[in-house]
């Protein structure tokens, strides 16, 4: 069974970076790069996992995530989110908005793909 | 013939029946009883101490020397009796209203209290005094020396016998004069002694009348007869004597210290100057009557030479009347003794209130200031000078001999005190006379009254014969008694026009020049107006009624129910008979201290002295509450502003508040954004050095393609902190400009050139190169940046399928505009107030560039006196660059 996994990140060349990590790992990875109609380009790929770019064009991560938490079919989706802000109160915010992981820029190349494994874990284990 | 030593034991018998009536008198009052001691009667006796020696037995002497003229001494006070009682009167309700002890008090108190003006009438007062009170001692000395030279073998030795009467006398004044301090000052014992003794001596002067009328002339008809005979009868009136005489005698009345004593101190109830007006000119008409009858009868009877200043005894004597002539002698002593009393009593007030006291005060300040203490000393002051005075006129005496006319001193006395009419008539009718005015009109008169009278009175070494010849220093127009070349006037004449015309004209024009203080225009009014606005000074009963007045007023101001407790407790303290308290000093006083609280110490002092006191609130307590509430008020408006003041700090401290918030709130999104900024290519440069070191077998194009991200990665790291440190310098004004001359176009071409190099889009720049021949003067270097950034800008942003960007140049005024347009869809309307922000980034920057471009671009163009803004409206986007062509300080 094939892992997709969606990227939505405005920066290609993270964007690149991580499609090049998870896909030595066995995901399949489709990557979105506006904040805009992110929310139905998700509820369209059906993706088993979201990583997701707080600072987006169009439309922030944070309310993206609020989004899909209240979306009857995606409320369960693991969704690993990444700021480069790194302030404390965009993890509260994350976490009050749903989140499953939250990770700072610039991260490891491992921590991010220990985190994917683990979401995905976790969720297959439901 | 009686034996001078009866004389000397009738004499000392008559003292000790004064010093009786004197002290029954005290204590009948002291103990309340006796209301006839405050009779109109009393009242008009006790001003016949006008009724001195020098009229007693002088009257006879004026006669039988210049006839009729003696009768001016007595119609200047009826005159004045009659005709001015209404003066009289508001001079009796200012003396009252305002506690005057003395005429010098009573000048002080008009013209603010000042204690200068009451030391100068006091000087004046007891240098015009002192020969007076030796002139009696004189008139006694004579009289006893009639009796002694008719039985040289008495007792009488002349000098001791002056030094005698003169301390009994003193005696006298100290033991009825300065008994206690009363504060209406008031002497019932000396005003019944001085009455009694008005009635001795118009009955001995009538009875020596009647016996030269009908005893030696036998009856009226040969009595007029004879009168017709002599040269008295003759009326030669000399108008300006006769002027001069009623003018200075009804000038005196008023203002002779003795008199103001009696008439305005004394005084019990104002209206008994209603039946003086009429009582005082009739007992004068009696003393007056038989003057002319003993003068004419004396002059026939005795022998040429005769003293007629002693025909009231000497007539008598002559005709073996001894009885008589000894009851003559009672009077005059009467005459001598009663003024000498007053005369001292009044000085003495004077002398210690004005001289004393201020002396002993200002050498004592700060220590007994008990009021015990100071009361004790006052009483002592007051004996002290009575003692001195008395002294100074028994040195008088002895030390002038004694020589001179009776007649003279009285009147040079008069002229003298008379100085004092000018302030004291301004200061009761004129609101505009003023102390300055009143000094120097005084110091002038009493000057001229000195070189022109006082001193040529007294003779050599005095009054040098050169200078009454000469004139003073030689001139001529300075001679004593013909002053300013005028001749030929009598010498009290002259002495009393010019000393009296020159002190009303100084005292009027000084007045008119000089300023009045505050307390002396409120004085003033006081004086002027008191008819107004004093209360009649009638003693008050009814104390029932004064505390439900007290109770109504403590209402108002404590109200209702703390009034009605306080007023319930002081009734229980007293006794509770009734739920009214007695007015009790002790219960005044609380009260003053209770309503103190709420109004001020001098408010709650005058309006329970308005209620209470009977006598209308003095000027000070005006002021005093004047002043308080000018505290209040000042107060209040201190508040005011301290509370307007604070709510200005509170309204700027909220304002610095939400600014420093603003500024907090901003910093921190900068460093938000900083960090978003800095943290992006490091994400990258990690993420991929990770993969470079832990992926095996990585394609050589991958290689490449990685290291190449890296790179890129860090030169957009790099040009971030550029550009930050670029802003940060550009912002803190720490920019050093770089003036340098060149044409707009060599900066263009340059910018130009430097913006495409390397660049992987193609646009177009058109340029319009003529319009481009400005010369500028600025930084060359900071403007091409900002051309650089536009230009670049609009290579990266343009979204046209031609790039195409338009670069036309003004001169307009002394400024250059630069207008950058591009053919692009340019920047929407809701971006177009961020895009020189810091990190406004419009769309996704495809560039890479961190936002901080144009908000460096607006910092330069500000440093270099110019501005960028967006033009909206013209296709694509566009900017507008413009600045001024020479680079100038003040246009930073």
């Amino acid at each position: 069974m094939s892992r997709k996994v969606l990227l939505i990140e405005d920066e290609p060349n993270i964007a690149e970076a991580i499609r090049f990590l998870l896909t030595r790992e066995g995901w399949q990875v489709e990557t979105h790069g506006d904040g805009t109609d992110a929310v139905q380009v998700i509820a369209g790929a059906q993706p088993d996992l979201v990583i997701l770019d707080v600072m987006l064009p169009g439309k922030s991560g944070m309310d993206i995530l609020r989004d899909i938490r209240e979306m009857e079919e995606l409320a369960g989706l693991p969704v690993l989110m990444l700021t480069a802000r790194g302030q404390s109160r965009d993890r509260e915010m994350a976490e009050n908005a749903g989140v499953s992981r939250f990770m700072t820029k610039p991260f490891s190349n491992a921590e991010v793909l220990t985190a994917v494994r683990d979401l995905h874990a976790q969720a297959t284990r439901l | 013939m009686a034996t001078i030593n009866v004389l000397i034991l009738v004499c000392l018998g008559y003292v000790v029946f004064l010093f009786a009536v004197a002290f029954a008198a005290d204590r009948m009052a002291a103990a309340g009883r006796g209301k006839w001691l405050r009779s109109p009667l009393i009242y008009t006796l006790s001003l016949s101490i006008y009724c001195t020696a020098w009229t007693f037995y002088g009257a006879v002497g004026n006669a039988a020397r210049s006839g009729l003229e003696f009768v001016t001494i007595y119609l200047g006070p009826t005159l004045v009796m009659v005709s001015w009682w209404w003066g009289l009167r508001k001079l009796v309700r200012v003396g009252r209203s305002q506690r005057v002890t003395s005429i010098a008090d009573l000048l002080s108190s008009r013209y603010g209290k000042s204690n200068t003006l009451a030391v100068c009438v006091t000087i004046l007062a007891v240098l015009g005094g002192t020969p007076y009170i030796a002139l009696q001692l004189q008139s006694i000395t004579l009289s006893f020396s009639i009796f002694a030279e008719a039985d040289p073998s008495g007792l009488y030795r002349e000098g001791s016998s002056v030094f005698w009467v003169a301390a009994g006398l003193a005696v006298f004044a100290i033991l009825f004069g300065t008994r206690n301090l009363d504060v209406n000052e008031r002497h019932h014992g000396v005003v019944t002694a001085i009455a009694v003794e008005a009635v001795v001596k118009l009955f001995a002067l009538i009875a020596v009348g009647v016996f030269v009328v009908w005893g030696i002339a036998g009856g009226v008809g040969p009595m007029m007869e004879r009168i017709d005979a002599s040269e008295i009868g003759q009326w030669n009136v000399d108008a300006g004597r006769w002027t001069t005489f009623i003018f200075l005698s009804a000038a005196a009345f008023i203002c002779l210290p003795r008199m103001f004593q009696v008439l305005v101190v004394e005084n019990d109830d104002e209206g008994h100057l209603r039946t003086a007006a009429w009582a005082f000119p009739l007992y004068l008409l009696l003393m007056s009557l038989f003057v002319v009858p003993i003068a004419v009868v004396g002059l026939d009877l005795l022998p040429e030479g005769a003293n007629p200043d002693l025909f009231v005894l000497t007539v008598p004597l002559s005709q073996g009347n001894d009885w008589l002539a000894m009851l003559s002698f009672i009077g005059g002593f009467s005459s001598a003794t009663s003024m000498v009393i007053v005369s001292a009593m009044a000085l003495s007030t004077m002398v210690s209130n004005h001289v004393v006291m201020p002396i002993w005060l200002n050498t004592h300040e700060g220590t007994g200031s008990v009021s015990g203490d100071v009361r004790s000393v006052v009483l002592m002051a007051r004996r002290i000078s009575i003692a001195a005075i008395m002294a100074l006129g028994y040195f008088y005496y002895r030390l002038s001999g004694g020589g001179a006319a009776l007649a003279s001193i009285g009147l040079i006395a008069f002229a003298g005190i008379s100085q004092i009419l000018p302030a004291l008539v301004g200061g009761l009718f004129w609101r505009g006379a003023t102390r300055t005015g009143a000094l120097v009109g005084l110091t002038v008169g009493f000057i001229f009254w000195i070189y022109t009278l006082l001193l040529p009175g007294m003779g050599e070494p005095w009054m040098p014969e050169t200078v009454l010849q000469n004139g003073l220093f030689g001139l001529g127009w300075l001679r004593p008694h013909a002053l300013f070349g005028i001749e030929g006037i009598d010498p009290m004449v002259h002495t009393v026009m010019w000393s009296l015309s020159l002190n009303t004209i100084a005292f009027c024009v000084a007045s008119l020049l000089s300023f009045p203080s505050p307390l002396e225009r409120l004085q003033g009014a006081q004086f002027v107006n008191v008819f107004d606005h004093s209360v009649s000074p009638r003693g008050w009963s009814g104390s029932v009624a004064q505390s439900e007045d007290l109770m109504i007023m403590t209402q108002r101001i404590l109200g209702t129910s703390p009034a009605q407790d306080f007023f319930q407790t002081e009734a229980e303290k007293q006794g509770g008979r009734s739920h009214m308290p007695e007015p009790t000093p002790g219960f005044l006083n609380r009260l003053e201290r209770e309503l103190s609280g709420s109004v001020g110490t001098a408010t709650a002092h005058a309006m329970i002295g308005q209620i209470v006191g009977g006598s209308s609130v003095s000027v000070e307590d005006l002021l005093a509450v004047a002043d308080e509430s000018a505290q209040l008020l000042e107060y209040s408006g201190q508040l005011e502003e301290k509370s307007s003041e604070l709510s200005r700090t509170a309204r700027q401290l909220r304002e610095a508040n939400t600014k420093l918030t603003q500024i907090s709130e901003q910093k921190d999104s900068f460093l938000s954004q900083v960090s978003h900024e800095l943290r992006t290519p490091m994400t990258s440069i990690r993420a991929f050095s990770e993969i470079m070191r832990d992926t095996e077998g990585l394609t050589n194009e991958e290689q490449t393609r990685y290291a190449a991200i890296i790179h890129d990665e860090a030169l957009r790291l790099t040009r971030l902190l550029d550009d930050l440190l670029d802003l940060s310098v550009l912002e803190n004004g720490q920019v050093n400009l770089n003036l340098s001359d060149d044409s707009l176009r060599s900066v263009l071409d340059r910018a130009v050139s430097s913006a495409l190099a390397g660049a992987d889009r193609k646009i177009t720049v058109r340029r319009t190169f003529p319009a481009e021949r400005i010369l500028l003067h600025t930084d060359l270097d900071r403007l091409g940046q900002v051309f650089i950034n536009l230009i670049s800008n609009a290579q990266k942003y343009c979204d046209a399928e031609e790039p195409v960007l338009v670069i036309s140049a003004h001169d307009v005024g002394g400024r250059v505009i630069i207008d950058f347009t591009d053919n692009g869809s340019g920047i929407p309307p809701g971006a177009r107030s961020m895009v020189f922000e810091k990190f406004a980034r419009v769309g996704v920057d495809k560039a890479g560039g961190a936002g901080l471009g144009l908000a460096i671009c607006r910092e330069i163009m500000q440093r270099l006196g110019g501005e960028i803004t967006y033009l909206p409206g013209q296709g694509g986007a566009a900017f507008r660059v413009s600045l001024p062509l020479a680079f100038q300080q003040a246009a930073q």
